[in-house]
């Protein structure tokens, strides 16, 4: 099989990682998303090093895989931190700075 | 096809008896200013684990301030032994560039944080809490705002010293980011100096939900540019099918070292290149805070705690340039008739919004914030213009523009009143006549974020704009010139305030702060004048440390 049609699945994953973000409201959800666009990258990285026959991108997905996890540790904290806080996980309600 | 036979090639190597791996080689000495730092990072976690709560505090500041303290040392031996220029070269398996450019930034940021930890360090701001010296910081964070756990641990004294060592960290991943000679390294330190800092910013004592939210906003956006950056990088992989900069710089310039099926397929493949390096702009340009992700600025300076707020304006600008100047000078030199229309648009956005949107401002955190938007299309400006010229005045404007920063958030941890720090600028009205030391030094950091001449903004902005000039982006200084003249508009209105009108009575009181911050707002005022009046050393020093090696 063609390995450029892993590259069309990566980038869809990315948009659909991308709109997550921009349209859920939950914060947990949204971190979830960034995730999808994270794993995303990671399967054009193995894709391409694949098809330029080098393990560069598949030592690079390792990297990802521990900042993905290094990246969860520090944002559940913080989104755990603001539920205690306020009951609510929601982005839109964090606006007490807003303009 | 042959790249599968490659990688069963690489399989079958594998399963062999392994006879010998060679062990990489590395040289120690010249990364040990970020070895020293994420060295005494590591130890300060394990004084939180070991030693008793009373001792922590003095163990963790006396660690950090010697830790800071050796790795500039550290950048200075390097410098003199010539590592800047004639012996500069490629780190670490071609990891880390060791050059001048890196070094200069690496000294800055050191030194930056050096001051920082003084801000942070400050226990006599903040009224005793039953008895107990209070920092800027949570007595304990986990705790929820106003619960029972909270007043617990602020009767029993708790302070998080852990501030100390997330510190270090995020001062060791700036240092290795500006340096960094691959795009896996580059990502990497991204998030190593990028997490520490959300959780800097969740830390404050008082306002706590305030502080709370700038870190879920900071956390969410900044993972989301991090996620760009890290697809613009599998892109620009694909397209080179190395991450080594070099090695893309080679491809991008058409005479790769030796091509192979694949890489003859995506070497043609503009798509990659073009996508790739753009969404690893924005990855950049997010953490610089330039126009169209800029977003995130006002709301973490103004939540985060403001000894957080000093150092994350300052540092983080300083490692985001510097990685910035790498990968255009160095990575993209060949794309530069691409990305040079873009930069030009982001570059007048930025010091137009930051300067237009500054003026509605009514806190003062968030007009440094603005201020400091302004400022990033200004160094902007000296990028773009792609000669050994603007890489010298960015660097000079780096160094000017932190200190000036750093001095002016210590002097805004100074008026108080009795909810904690009094941000609102209508309580800063007559500060001047009741604490004129404060206002004018105040004074001073305004005057030099305008660029008033015998001020360090004036020689910074003199340098960046010149090479501007020079590099052929004429009508970029024009838009520079005004929004200078637009941005000291309100920074002037701000002294206007402080001395020209009556103090109201209920106003704000200015705490007197112990020598940490004295220490600190003095360096600030101290490097603003001497940089102003005699700029020639450190310019001269700048262009000395304007060659990237490659």
């Amino acid at each position: 099989m063609n390995p450029v049609n892993y590259l069309y699945l990566a980038a869809l994953l990315f948009s659909i990682g991308a709109a997550g973000v921009l349209i859920r409201r939950n914060a947990i959800v949204v971190f979830m998303c960034v995730e999808l666009m994270l794993n995303a990258c990671n399967l054009a990285f193995v894709t391409f090093s694949r098809m330029h026959g080098n393990l560069d991108g598949q030592i690079i997905a390792f990297f990802t895989m521990v900042v993905a996890a290094a990246e969860v540790v520090v944002g559940l904290a913080i989104i755990v931190m603001i539920f205690r806080s306020r009951h609510s996980a929601s982005v839109d309600d964090a606006s007490l700075m807003k303009l | 096809m042959s790249t599968a036979v490659d990688v069963h090639n690489l399989w079958t190597m594998a399963a062999d008896p392994v006879e010998k791996i060679p062990a990489p080689h590395i040289e120690y000495a010249q990364l040990s200013p970020t070895l020293i730092v994420i060295g005494v990072a590591l130890v300060g976690v394990l004084v939180e684990a070991f030693l008793p709560r009373r001792s922590r505090y003095y163990v963790q500041l006396l660690l950090t301030v010697v830790a800071l303290a050796a790795g500039f040392a550290a950048v200075v031996g390097l410098a003199a032994g010539g590592f800047g220029g004639a012996k500069a070269h490629v780190a670490a398996m071609g990891a880390l560039a060791v050059d001048g450019p890196a070094l200069f930034l690496q000294g800055t940021i050191l030194l930056v944080g050096l001051v920082a930890v003084f801000t942070f360090a400050e226990r006599r701001l903040d009224p005793a809490a039953h008895g107990n010296r209070v920092d800027s910081f949570a007595a304990q964070a986990a705790s929820a705002p106003g619960s029972a756990g909270e007043q617990a641990a602020v009767k029993a004294g708790f302070t998080t010293t852990e501030v100390f060592p997330i510190l270090l960290f995020a001062i060791g991943g700036m240092l290795v980011f500006p340096a960094a000679n691959d795009l896996l390294t580059l990502f990497i330190a991204l998030e190593v100096f990028s997490l520490p800092l959300y959780v800097l910013c969740a830390l404050a004592r008082r306002q706590r939900l305030l502080s709370q939210e700038s870190a879920v906003k900071y956390f969410l956006l900044g993972a989301f540019s991090s996620a760009f950056l890290l697809f613009g990088i599998a892109l620009l992989y694909g397209y080179a099918g190395t991450v080594s900069y070099a090695g893309i710089a080679n491809v991008v310039e058409g005479r790769p070292g030796s091509v192979n099926g694949a890489l003859a397929g995506t070497m043609g493949n503009d798509v990659l290149l073009l996508i790739g390096g753009a969404m690893l702009l924005m990855g950049l340009l997010f953490k610089v805070g330039a126009v169209p992700f800029h977003m995130w600025t006002p709301d973490v300076y103004q939540g985060a705690p403001t000894p957080v707020t000093g150092f994350m304006a300052a540092a983080t600008k300083v490692a985001a340039f510097g990685a910035l100047l790498r990968l255009l000078y160095v990575v993209l030199p060949g794309l530069r008739w691409d990305w040079r229309p873009v930069m030009w648009g982001v570059a007048i956005v930025t010091m137009l919004v930051g300067a237009i949107v500054a003026i509605t401002q009514t806190d003062v955190k968030r007009l440094l914030a603005y201020s400091s938007i302004a400022h990033a299309g200004f160094i902007l400006a000296g990028v773009i213009a792609t000669t050994q010229d603007g890489i010298s005045s960015v660097l000079f404007y780096l160094l000017a523009y932190s200190f000036v920063t750093l001095g002016a958030f210590a002097v805004v941890t100074l008026v108080r009143d009795a909810g904690g720090e009094a941000t609102h600028l209508s309580k800063w009205a007559g500060l001047g006549r009741r604490s004129p030391l404060v206002a004018a030094v105040f004074a001073i950091f305004l005057l030099a974020f305008a660029g008033i001449p015998l001020t360090s903004g004036f020689a910074g902005k003199f340098a960046v704009f010149k090479a501007a000039a020079e590099g052929g982006a004429g009508p970029l200084v024009v838009v520079g010139v005004i929004s200078s003249a637009i941005a000291a508009f309100f920074y002037i209105r701000v002294i206007v305030l402080m001395f020209f009108s009556e103090p109201k009575p209920e106003g704000p009181s200015v705490a007197v702060p112990s020598p940490l911050t004295m220490t600190a707002i003095a360096l600030g005022v101290a490097v603003t004048l001497v940089l102003g009046v005699v700029p020639q050393y450190f310019l001269d020093l700048a262009g000395q440390a304007s060659t990237f090696v490659r």
